[in-house]
């Protein structure tokens, strides 16, 4: 329980207010953490579940130091890293160079349109097939499948962005005599589209989390290959070390992109 | 009379026709117009006229579908006209001194040649010490002089404004109208202004041509020898302004 109110403040003191429930929100979130490891240590301490089904969060730091000191933590994490880097940066290019054309030409977009709407709905996980057939159970495979997932989120977001584009931002250009569309494209559409391009890359970069583990699953080394491998020997707690691991990873990643995002749109009001 | 006065724009039997939701409409009919040299010529109309439409042939924008428009600049600058907007369309994503920088890209010049440029530029129009804002930060009348700044970066020979004042509060208005005619008198630019507010137009030009009809055709084009600097509420405006006032009112 946090009481933040018995403090006598000054009569009007709205930001050290604001501090305050601030420190309670964070508070209140630490102990809601807190309860959620003591029932999750009491549900195998007090013989509820067997530990080998679920192990407590007491047993997690020792799996962890092993796996660590074996090194296959950093080499699961390294692989995975780079699947999921390389699958990003050429799923999130080639939607971002696609979806910008269609917005941008009329032509490119009615070209497109039918096969958008057949190849849309294949799920990315459902090219895993053709992905082992064409690069056998490698990293390539992995990246594939990522960058297929993070293509058509990132594709769509950069289509609709510069489709929306302001006219009048255009005719900007235009009366100043930017009129080539190379020129509208770095002047205009692509830092107006921004915004739009960064949501897209932002759902992206979860969505490609998800491929990655799964791709490891079929078997390329990483997170997820080594969590398999672990369920398969019942070492319950090095699967929570990498489930966990996961986790940690996707929240550094994303503070890196909410940090860059604001950097880069630091221009909106 | 064409021949004897030195025109820098010449338009001849301009004509502007429309296809909107399969309606034909036509915008201007065979418009004839010259704009002297150095002069500030003001075109007052209703909201329909044609008289954006117009600005829009000069700078491009849109295209004529009959007669010709000849500009005869003296200049060797690569944009010899600039059009100011009714709304400033600033890029939201350029700070202040780029968005004023922005006609000056591909000229050749360096990136600090033009940041000079445009810190030349906004200090015309006074905003020099904003250059490092956004334009979400600046005000109405600040963004509308950004504009103008941009504008004028390029050293055009003619400024085109369309209603550029129209949106902004009356102080704010009243500042920049000011503005304006130091800034003409000071550069020598032809300025070719649209407006619907007869008393701006006949504050700020020294002649002033009214469109009216669909499609819109000159009924007034009369010279204004009030002395600078000028009243709001000159009387010998009063007449002029009641004149051009019947005119619009018949036709709108």
């Amino acid at each position: 329980m946090t009481i933040t109110q018995t403090v006598d403040l000054p009569a009007s003191s709205a930001p050290s207010r604001a501090r305050m429930s601030a420190l309670g929100s964070i508070g209140l979130g630490a102990a809601g953490l807190l309860a959620f490891l003591v029932i999750w240590q009491a549900v195998p301490t007090f013989g509820l579940v067997n530990p080998m089904m679920l192990p407590g969060p007491l047993a997690i730091p020792e799996a962890f130091r092993s796996e660590l000191d074996s090194g296959m933590w950093l080499k699961a994490v390294t692989g995975s890293l780079s699947h999921y880097g390389i699958g990003l940066v050429v799923g999130a290019a080639l939607g971002v160079a696609v979806g910008v054309l269609t917005g941008m030409s009329r032509v490119a977009e009615d070209l497109t349109s039918w096969v958008v709407r057949l190849l849309r709905p294949i799920p990315g996980l459902a090219w895993a097939p053709f992905a082992i057939i064409w690069f056998g159970v490698t990293p390539r495979a992995a990246v594939f499948i990522i960058a297929i997932s993070v293509f058509w989120i990132v594709f769509f977001a950069a289509h609709g962005a510069v489709r929306g584009v302001d006219r009048d931002l255009l005719e900007v250009a235009e009366a100043f005599g930017f009129r080539s569309p190379l020129e509208k494209l770095f002047k205009i559409y692509l830092p107006a589209a921004m915004p739009g391009i960064l949501v897209g890359l932002r759902t992206a970069l979860g969505q490609a989390w998800m491929a990655v583990v799964a791709a490891e699953i079929f078997g390329v080394p990483g997170l997820g290959n080594r969590m398999i491998e672990a369920s398969s020997l019942l070492a319950t707690d090095i699967v929570v070390v990498y489930m966990l691991t996961m986790a940690a990873l996707y929240g550094i990643l994303d503070s890196l992109f909410l940090v860059t995002q604001n950097w880069l749109l630091r221009w909106k009001a | 009379m064409e021949s004897v006065i030195d025109s820098v724009i010449d338009i001849r039997g301009l004509g502007l026709t429309f296809d909107r939701d399969g309606r034909r409409t036509e915008v201007l009919r065979e418009l004839d117009l010259a704009i002297p040299r150095g002069g500030f010529v003001a075109i007052v109309g209703a909201s329909g006229v044609g008289k954006s439409t117009l600005l829009r042939v000069l700078i491009g924008l849109a295209k004529a579908s009959a007669g010709q428009v000849s500009l005869a600049t003296r200049s060797t600058a690569r944009q010899p006209v600039a059009l100011v907007f009714q709304d400033s369309r600033l890029l939201p994503w350029r700070r202040v001194v780029d968005n004023v920088a922005f006609g000056l890209e591909g000229t050749g010049l360096s990136k600090a040649e033009r940041r000079t440029k445009a810190v030349e530029a906004l200090r015309i129009v006074g905003l020099a010490d904003l250059a490092g804002r956004w334009p979400h930060q600046l005000s109405g009348g600040q963004r509308q002089r950004v504009s103008l700044a941009r504008a004028l970066a390029v050293e055009p020979e003619v400024l085109l404004m369309d209603e550029p004042f129209s949106a902004l509060d009356a102080i704010s208005r009243e500042g920049l109208q000011d503005e304006l005619t130091r800034i003409w008198q000071q550069t020598g630019k032809t300025i070719l202004f649209v407006t619907h507010d007869i008393e701006e137009a006949t504050y700020l030009a020294d002649r002033v041509i009214v469109l009216a009809g669909s499609p819109g055709r000159v009924v007034v084009d009369r010279a204004i020898e009030t002395p600078r600097p000028r009243r709001r509420d000159d009387p010998a405006e009063a007449g002029l302004v009641a004149e051009i006032r019947r005119h619009l009112s018949k036709t709108g």
